[in-house]
């Protein structure tokens, strides 16, 4: 019982500090920013730095100018709906580190899953078809596009040893391509909005859309959808699938020894494919998931630019422990941080990307937890001799 | 012919100079993955002081005087800012690496977090748009070498290899030419340079024999950040046309990619970049592509998409991976921190 609350401590203190000193850090960048620039006042950088921390709380401003602050369903709801990709990501990015591989092919994946979940639920009409099946397709259809291209990296690591980092980097920017190929003077672009030839198609427009699952009344105005709920089932399964199963013991022991792992007999090739097909399909799903809510907008022409969320699925993965449950909080922590950028951008003379920074920064402080996690350790060992 | 060639230069060369600096730092026996986020630093850096300097007395005067030689010395300088930006930058990676022991994937994938966004926000306050452009459109210009800038007449005939090497073209793009080949030497027929190299392969042997590893990797990491950051404003300059987003196309990865696929060898990168260079050149430009002047774009006539192009680079970096890796041989130590026998 002991051992194992000491080894809870060990893995969320250390990430716990980078959180804040990372919020802390944001805080004085913004006060310096603001001693340097004329527009911004000391009160711009209160507004700021309280909108930082509970931007998703705020409530826009009152007539006298002063920020308030209360329960805002719609902000609320949209942090749990920007979560539910950047929970699929992470888990994505967890599993490969877990069998010892970096995807930083997560946006690739993800752009497959969003590809092949947008053709099936636009392309098979609902007239003929019911929607809920629609659905049940579309969602497969990216689970399967997400992982055929994991698999591409991982049997090119498995069975030629090339660096799963540049495949999976080159992997990306065939996907860009891929997709804009695929959408290009399709029939998905939708062209009656004039000026605005530059999206897709909504899926609601077919009729195939997530069911809300009353959390629209919970979080009024917010586009919120039962999507969160398949993300935190999936981790769940995933906790148990990683930590659990003989599945996850086996990617696990090929993520932190492979020649102990080959020695005791485990197919070490076949369990990196795997390994990457999961995290592929992770990807791919969080990608179906974001779309199939119905009333996301994707911008087609998308060969110069790899989705963001891609990336952040590594911030998510390794802020979480690389713990699904982990991942969870994280996802929901890095969604909230960006609806407070909104908010400091719509707020504030300040720019979003102020958030941006504090994410890297607190990657690049979790890259500490080992040194943390031995300070920790030498500490507890003194108070014990102590005694 | 000679448009081709230039432009297949104008793709190959930031991507060869930053496989180099990632050399560097691996043969150090630290992984760089952190080179686009220091080529963004670089970029930016390098743009916002050519900006700062279109101010100054100095370049106004020679602006209206178009006086050429002023602007390629702002050139010069304007790379070494980059470089000792990207140096700067990199000593993140070293004190997270070296000092703190972190895994090095996790720290380079935050340097690529911060340093966009770093930029980005900068520009904004700085000018509200997310894009940094200079003030004066002409002054990015001045930095091209041409016909006026040799004081020839614009009818002037500078020969078939005067045309290929002397218009149209960067200083840079020379400067980091001999650049690549001192740093090659350096590498390979120094001590400097063997003493790098061994504490990349076994930094154990290096350190029993009186070398101080960290102090090797260190130097190892800063030359490859001053390199990148280097490129990266090359990058911005000769592709960007003098602006910065934040972005480089993904270019620091690419040259990832580059170095791995040249073996971590200089001169099979020279190959590896070139090759790259050719397919992404071809993406760019196969519309307007005639290759012998008889205003027939063959390529373009074939009717096939700018998407299957654009893919090209890419699968054909990602074929000539899969059939050379099976030799490919990374440094032995890279990545793994440096543990002194009395620590352990």
């Amino acid at each position: 019982m002991n051992k194992n609350r000491n080894r809870f401590l060990y893995s969320t203190v250390p990430s716990l500090i980078a959180i804040l000193a990372g919020l802390v850090f944001g805080a004085i960048l913004m006060l310096i920013v603001c001693l340097m620039d004329k527009n911004i006042t000391l009160g711009g950088f209160w507004d700021g730095a309280r909108l930082l921390i509970i931007g998703f709380l705020s409530k826009g401003r009152d007539e006298l100018g002063n920020l308030m602050f209360g329960y805002n369903g719609t902000h609320l709801g949209n942090m749990l709906f920007k979560a539910t990709p950047l929970i699929m990501t992470g888990l994505s990015v967890a599993a490969a580190f877990k069998a010892g591989l970096f995807n930083i092919g997560a946006p690739g994946q993800y752009l497959m899953g969003l590809t092949a979940s947008i053709v099936i639920a636009l392309a098979i009409p609902s007239a003929s078809v019911p929607a809920g099946l629609i659905l049940v397709l579309a969602l497969l259809g990216g689970m399967v596009a997400g992982a055929v291209w994991g698999m591409i990296p991982g049997a090119l690591k498995a069975y030629l040893n090339v660096n799963e980092v540049i495949t999976c980097i080159l992997t990306n920017w065939i996907a860009a391509n891929l997709s804009t190929l695929i959408f290009e003077g399709s029939a998905f672009i939708n062209n009656t909005e004039p000026g605005k030839s530059g999206f897709l198609y909504k899926t609601a427009a077919n009729g195939v859309e997530l069911p809300k699952a009353l959390l629209d009344k919970v979080f009024p105005g917010s586009q919120v959808n039962s999507g969160i709920i398949i993300a935190v089932i999936l981790a769940v399964i995933m906790y148990f699938v990683i930590s659990k199963s003989i599945c996850g013991f086996e990617m696990r022991l090929c993520g932190s020894n492979r020649e102990a792992a080959r020695y005791c007999g485990i197919n070490e090739n076949a369990n990196i494919i795997m390994s990457m097909a999961i995290a592929g399909a992770l990807a791919g799903i969080g990608a179906a998931l974001y779309t199939l809510s119905g009333n996301t907008e994707f911008a087609w022409s998308t060969y110069q630019k790899l989705p963001q969320v891609g990336f952040n699925g590594i911030p998510v993965a390794l802020l979480g422990c690389l713990n699904p449950i982990g991942v969870i909080f994280t996802g929901m922590f890095m969604s909230a941080l960006e609806i407070n950028g909104q908010q400091i951008a719509n707020l504030t003379a300040y720019n979003e990307y102020i958030t941006s920074i504090i994410i890297g920064v607190i990657v690049y402080l979790s890259a500490f937890t080992k040194y943390i996690r031995g300070v920790m350790m030498h500490r507890r060992k003194k108070g014990g001799t102590k005694k | 012919m000679t448009f081709l060639i230039q432009q297949t230069v104008t793709y190959a060369l930031p991507l060869m100079i930053v496989a180099l600096a990632g050399v560097f730092s691996e043969r150090s026996g630290t992984i760089n993955l952190a080179l686009e986020g220091i080529m963004i630093i670089g970029a930016y850096i390098g743009v916002l002081f050519v900006r700062g300097m279109e101010g100054t007395v100095w370049i106004r005067l020679a602006l209206a005087e178009q006086s050429y030689l002023s602007f390629q010395l702002l050139e010069i300088a304007a790379m070494l800012v980059a470089a000792c930006a990207g140096a700067v930058f990199s000593l993140l990676l070293t004190l997270a690496a070296i000092r703190f022991k972190s895994d090095q994937t996790i720290t380079g994938t935050a340097l690529n977090l911060i340093a966009p966004a770093f930029t980005v926000f900068g520009i904004l306050l700085l000018t509200n748009q997310t894009t940094l452009t200079l003030q004066n459109i002409d002054t990015s210009a001045m930095f091209i070498l041409k016909k006026s800038t040799w004081g020839l007449d614009r009818s002037a005939d500078m020969g078939w290899l005067g045309n290929l090497l002397f218009n149209k073209t960067y200083l840079a793009t020379y400067i980091s030419l001999i650049l690549y080949a001192v740093l090659a030497i350096l590498l390979y027929k120094t001590k400097f340079g063997l003493r790098l190299r061994a504490c990349g392969e076994n930094p154990e042997a290096a350190d029993s024999l009186g070398v101080n590893v960290n102090k090797m990797r260190l130097a190892g990491i800063t030359i490859s950040g001053a390199v990148a950051g280097m490129g990266g404003f090359i990058y911005a300059l000769t592709t960007a046309g003098c602006t910065a987003n934040g972005d480089v196309a993904g270019f620091g990865f690419l040259a990832m990619a580059v170095m791995i696929f040249g073996n971590w060898n200089p001169g099979t990168i020279v190959w590896a970049s070139l090759i790259f260079g050719f397919f992404k050149c071809i993406a760019a430009c196969y519309f307007t592509l005639d290759l012998n002047g008889d205003s027939v774009y063959a390529l373009a006539n074939l009717g096939i998409s700018a998407n299957i192009y654009r893919m090209l680079p890419f699968v054909v970096t990602l074929i000539v991976l899969a059939f050379t890796s099976k030799k490919s041989r990374a440094p032995k130590a890279a990545g793994k921190p440096f543990e002194y026998m009395s620590d352990v």
